[in-house]
């Protein structure tokens, strides 16, 4: 019998806290395959998130450190400021990214800074029990918009990565799902073009991934698939959004 | 051809993603509980199985893994 | 050989040859120059000097350079100061080493730029949430500030503990004489436990939460042990004139220096006054303190605040003696003059000696 698909080395043998359906499985999956495949796990830091995934440092075969709520890709940078011939990686939700983090995110782009972002974005707050988030959708129900988001009170969602696209210092940026297998698929090429940019030493590099929620929106996991698809993914742009200029890229 | 689904029931959370993702419909949440109370998933007809390892692709838990006779380097 | 610095530029000078060569900082008077001089000087030592999008960001870059085992500062003022208190809380309860430089200026809000000494609370007691201590080292002189500095990332390493040095604006833009002799550090451990890559050991996590009470606790008593440890061995202060002085000033820092004088004008009248210079203000140098308790009939904390310093020497005095109090506020410094006056009327009852 031929191996077709086991389990990675580059995550560790603990089982996954998150709620039943929760696609951040599937994208620590993809970060532990691709830290294995390209030899990386030993030479890894990767940045731990608050939020859901403010655990993830138990699940990285990798040594990590485990940041301030939207701190870090500060943290990210101060690490690979300091030892530049390591692989570091930050881990974040919308909130930790987008909203309290969304300056440094920001800025590390705008610095170029040699690292590498994956962006979760579930369109709410899961960890604080599903709260608003930067991402939100307009008249989407959370614990802080009960009545709907109200564009007229509470703004419209942040798409981060088209943003980022028009940062100089972001040379690759992309926008990915997790929500069928053909998804995972192409969500895990855009990440070993991350990883491959900062290996490269081109910039700073960023992986937005449409992810899912089902407690906190209220669904159950197949359904959430199918938010994800319907709802979610008219309102941000999709796809690779910037490439570095040696695959002719700007900014879409 | 001979493809194997292994399956570890103490990671499943019962989440159904790959029940609905098998193309042959030959995955189900079945009847015993691991020690979490979570009613796992179990393969019904492991012939019908055609390896494409949709179901670890999706599954967040890492409780599948897909083995195959004829597929595979 | 004594070359002329300015106090900013001279701790900056003395953490690169501490062999720091990481500094992530945010301009803000009065402490601008020690950026300044990073960004000259850490490209000439192959180090980096990067300038962070605020203190909040400078201050976690910190945190991800101390975590990966690096020797690493920042420097900031006031409000820049305020910023950080988060990140102070998370540097300690993590426990990754580093050094911070808070040159005091005006407050509260965005206040003045003169010197005061008022972050001493923020220093001490710890403005960011928890039970955490930072080890904070008061300089009141050019050398000191070159040689606490140098001296800094050691304790800091020692203890896997953040270590402030605390100046006033007035120490940070002051030109005095400094020497730089060669400086014979304490024998340091590896840091085995830092997030540098698990090449060749097991990964390791560097984190700063807990998941139940019992381990919360537990790491708490493990971080007060540690607190005790600092406080038996670390604390230093400066007599001056104490050995047959009926009172004593206490004074760290710029107010130190003016003082000094206060101290030398009394004594011209016959009055025997001594002062007492913190050199830590955390851990507050109670022992030496303590064990002239029975000597002093009078005690006076002169600040560069509303009196903040003075709540630690009532609390070490412990109601023995009176304990009095002089300062100014907003950037305004006191003439020894002043002091003079204000220890007649608080401590002699405003009869002359």
């Amino acid at each position: 019998m031929k191996p077709i698909f086991t389990k990675t080395t580059g995550l560790t043998d603990r089982h996954f806290h998150y709620c039943p359906g929760c696609t951040h499985g599937i994208i620590h999956r993809l970060i532990g395959e691709l830290l294995e495949e390209m030899d990386l796990i030993k030479k890894t830091i990767g940045v731990a998130p608050v939020g859901c995934a403010g655990f993830c440092e138990n699940y990285f075969a990798c040594d990590m450190i485990g940041a301030a709520h939207g701190r870090a890709v500060a943290v990210a940078t101060g690490a690979k400021r300091a030892r530049p011939d390591r692989f570091v990686f930050t881990y974040q939700g919308d909130g930790d990214g987008a909203s309290i983090g969304l300056a440094e995110t920001i800025s590390a782009a705008a610095r170029g800074e040699r690292i590498t972002s994956i962006f979760v974005n579930n369109a709410i707050y899961g960890m604080t029990g599903g709260q608003m988030a930067p991402t939100s959708l307009v008249g989407q129900k959370t614990a802080t918009s009960p009545y709907g988001r109200d564009a007229e009170t509470m703004g419209f969602p942040l798409d981060l990565p088209k943003i980022l696209t028009q940062v100089e210092g972001a040379v690759y940026v992309a926008s990915v799902s997790v929500d069928s297998p053909q998804a995972i698929k192409e969500a895990k090429k855009a990440l070993r073009k991350a990883f491959q940019v900062q290996l490269d030493g081109l910039g700073y590099s960023f992986v937005s991934v449409l992810s899912t929620c089902p407690t906190n929106w209220g669904v159950n996991p197949v359904e959430a698939l199918e938010w994800l698809q319907t709802k979610m993914k008219p309102h941000f742009a999709l796809g690779e959004l910037k490439v570095p200029a040696s695959e002719g890229g700007e900014a879409v | 051809m001979k493809n194997l689904v292994k399956i570890n029931a103490e990671r499943c959370k019962s989440c159904g993603l790959c029940v609905h993702i098998c193309p042959k419909k030959i995955l189900s949440l079945g009847e015993v509980a691991n020690s979490k109370g979570f009613y796992t998933v179990e393969m019904k007809d492991q012939t019908q199985c055609i390896a494409c390892a949709f179901c670890a692709l999706i599954c967040p838990d890492l409780v599948l893994e897909v083995y195959s006779e004829q597929k595979g380097e | 050989m004594a070359l002329l610095m300015k106090g900013n530029e001279a701790i900056a000078e003395a953490a690169i040859q501490a062999g720091c060569r990481l500094f992530y900082g945010y301009p803000i008077t009065p402490s601008t120059e020690i950026p300044e001089y990073m960004a000259k000087k850490m490209k000439a030592v192959g180090g980096t000097y990067l300038q962070a999008e605020s203190e909040v960001a400078a201050i976690y870059m910190v945190y991800g350079a101390g975590a990966v085992g690096e020797r690493v500062m920042t420097g900031t003022s006031s409000p820049g100061f305020s910023l950080m208190q988060e990140g102070l809380s998370f540097l300690f309860a993590a426990e990754i080493p580093c050094v911070i430089v808070d040159v005091m200026r005006g407050g509260p809000g965005l206040g003045g730029l003169g010197p005061t000494q008022a972050d001493y609370f923020q220093l001490t007691k710890g403005g960011g949430h928890g039970d955490y201590h930072a080890i904070v080292l008061a300089p009141s002189s050019v050398q000191e500030m070159v040689d606490l500095t140098k001296e800094s990332f050691d304790l800091a390493d020692c203890y896997r503990n953040l270590v402030i040095i605390a100046v006033d604006g007035i120490l940070g833009q002051m030109m005095e004489p400094v020497e730089f002799p060669p400086f014979e550090g304490r024998k340091l451990e590896p840091k085995t436990w830092a997030a540098s890559g698990a090449e060749g050991r097991p990964k390791n996590n560097v984190i700063s939460y807990y998941l139940t009470p019992e381990l919360g606790e537990s790491e708490n008593i493990r971080w007060g042990d540690k607190m005790s440890r600092i406080t038996e061995n670390e604390q230093r202060f400066v007599e001056y004139e104490m050995e047959d002085a009926d009172y004593a000033f206490v004074a760290f820092g710029t107010s130190a220096r003016i003082t000094e004088t206060a101290v030398d004008l009394l004594r011209e009248e016959g009055i025997k006054v001594g002062l007492y210079r913190p050199v830590t203000l955390w851990p507050f140098p109670e022992k030496g303190l303590t064990a002239r308790l029975n000597q002093i009939k009078g005690w006076m904390s002169v600040e560069l605040s509303a009196g903040q310093m003075v709540e630690d020497i009532k609390l070490v005095v412990n109601g023995k003696a009176t304990v009095g109090f002089h300062g100014r506020m907003g950037g305004m410094t006191p003439e020894p003059e002043d002091v003079v006056a204000a220890f007649k009327a608080q401590l002699l009852g405003g009869v002359q000696g």
